[in-house]
């Protein structure tokens, strides 16, 4: 076996060699180099922590903007409908005033050419009373050659148009 | 045996030939203060694993915010240790991520250049985690930082880690010893675990190439026989070999996290 054969002859060679290859890569590499490999990482794990972190701030704060949102919309929505329950009631009101009043306005002309209407056909009756005790008097002169009076033909004339 | 015999009378194959340490570039006689620190194949694979790995995380150091593959990938290394020692370590264990990161690299990359089927274009793959020079001094740095660390933060209430909670006032001196020497073990079966896994894993793959070459050698009926069974026995173990390349590395970080959570916590 080598190892041990050849053991006094390489001891000091190998215990050397092996501290100078090993003190490099301690000193070089385990001290110089592989904190700063660590380091990279360390930053990035960092550095996606924060993000990660951000990221849930972000969604807690839309979240937050979203319940604000369906507040308003809930508030304003009830607004709206109270104004346009508002309005609808004023509106209704209006209208019930302004038919009233031209039921009114309606109501008296139409009184008004009620009566015009009952004067003209008095008027109208009155002519007929006249017209028609001329042309009894006409016919009983013709007829009998008397001399009616006008009162008697009026009377005539009334005492038949009201039996129609 | 007769197979195994076979082999040994042969000559060709030495199983354990792959372990061997040969000085490269004429730097035999290179020393340092006394010490002979020849350049060898197994610092050739030490300095390649250091180069793969710088490589490696030099790839993941764009520090983009949207990562490629490679980044990606570095990261989750560092990621998969930083995890490894806050569960076992707790939040004070991050500040251990670049030792453990750099001994767990390191190890899986000797584990894995080691494997490599670079005998196919006529190189010497070599592990140096089955050295147990090497992979002692990998524990027994471990081990340091356990007691640096434990005496450093508690100072000598770090021996109370030798008396767990409720323990009978008769029963103190005789556990202190037993859990001294549990606690004394510890890097000779983190350094020895490596060795052993590695060494064995080795072994086990060139006995069977062994038994391939040497079958087809001797006959064509014992060569599809005994030499393809052999072949495909070695598919398998090859790949269970990667498996436990990667195993062994996160049990060496694994137990030093555990053995640090001692230090840092107590209990």
């Amino acid at each position: 076996m080598p190892q041990i054969a050849q053991i006094a002859e390489t001891y000091s060679s190998q215990i050397f060699w092996l501290l100078v290859t090993f003190g490099f890569v301690f000193f070089v590499i385990g001290l110089g180099m592989v904190p700063k490999v660590q380091a990279t990482a360390d930053a990035r794990d960092a550095k996606i922590s924060g993000d990660l972190d951000l990221a849930k701030a972000a969604f807690a704060r839309a979240d937050e903007a979203e319940a604000d949102y369906r507040v308003r919309d809930a508030e304003s929505r009830a607004a709206a409908q109270a104004m346009l329950a508002k309005a609808k009631a004023e509106a209704a009101k209006a209208s019930e005033v302004k038919l009233a009043a031209a039921d009114a306005d309606i109501a008296s002309k139409i009184g008004a050419a009620e009566a015009r209407i009952k004067a003209a056909s008095n008027a109208a009756m009155a002519e007929i009373e006249t017209v028609a005790a001329d042309a009894a008097r006409d016919m009983v002169a013709r007829i009998s050659g008397v001399d009616a009076s006008d009162e008697a033909a009026r009377n005539a004339v009334k005492a038949a148009l009201a039996h129609g | 045996m007769l197979q195994g015999s076979s082999v040994a009378e042969s000559g060709k194959i030495d199983p354990m030939h792959q372990f061997a340490i040969e000085p490269l570039f004429g730097t035999d006689h290179l020393s340092l203060g006394g010490f002979n620190i020849a350049f060898t194949n197994s610092a050739l694979y030490m300095v390649a694993a250091a180069v793969v790995l710088w490589i490696f995380v030099v790839g993941g150091m764009k520090r983009q915010l949207v990562p490629g593959r490679w980044q990606m990938a570095v990261e989750y290394m560092t990621g998969f240790i930083k995890s490894l020692l806050i569960a076992n370590v707790g939040e004070g264990g991050k500040k251990y991520i670049p030792y453990v990161f750099s001994l767990f690299m390191f190890i899986l990359l000797a584990n894995l250049l080691g494997l490599l089927p670079l005998g196919l274009i006529g190189l010497h793959p070599f592990t140096f985690t089955s050295h147990f020079t090497a992979t002692g001094v990998l524990a027994i740095m471990s081990f340091s930082i356990v007691l640096a660390v434990g005496f450093y933060k508690h100072g000598l209430h770090f021996f109370s880690l030798f008396v767990p909670h409720g323990t009978p006032a008769l029963m103190v001196v005789p556990l202190f010893f037993i859990e001294l020497v549990s606690f004394m073990v510890r890097p000779f079966s983190l350094g020895l675990r490596l060795f052993v896994a590695m060494t064995a894993g080795h072994v086990l793959l060139k006995v069977l190439a062994g038994f391939v070459i040497n079958s087809a050698n001797a006959s064509p009926a014992l060569g599809f026989t005994v030499g393809a069974a052999s072949f495909v026995l070695m598919i398998g173990i090859s790949a269970l070999e990667v498996l436990v390349a990667v195993i062994q590395a996160y049990v060496f970080a694994l137990l030093t996290s555990v053995y640090i959570n001692d230090a840092e916590n107590l209990h």
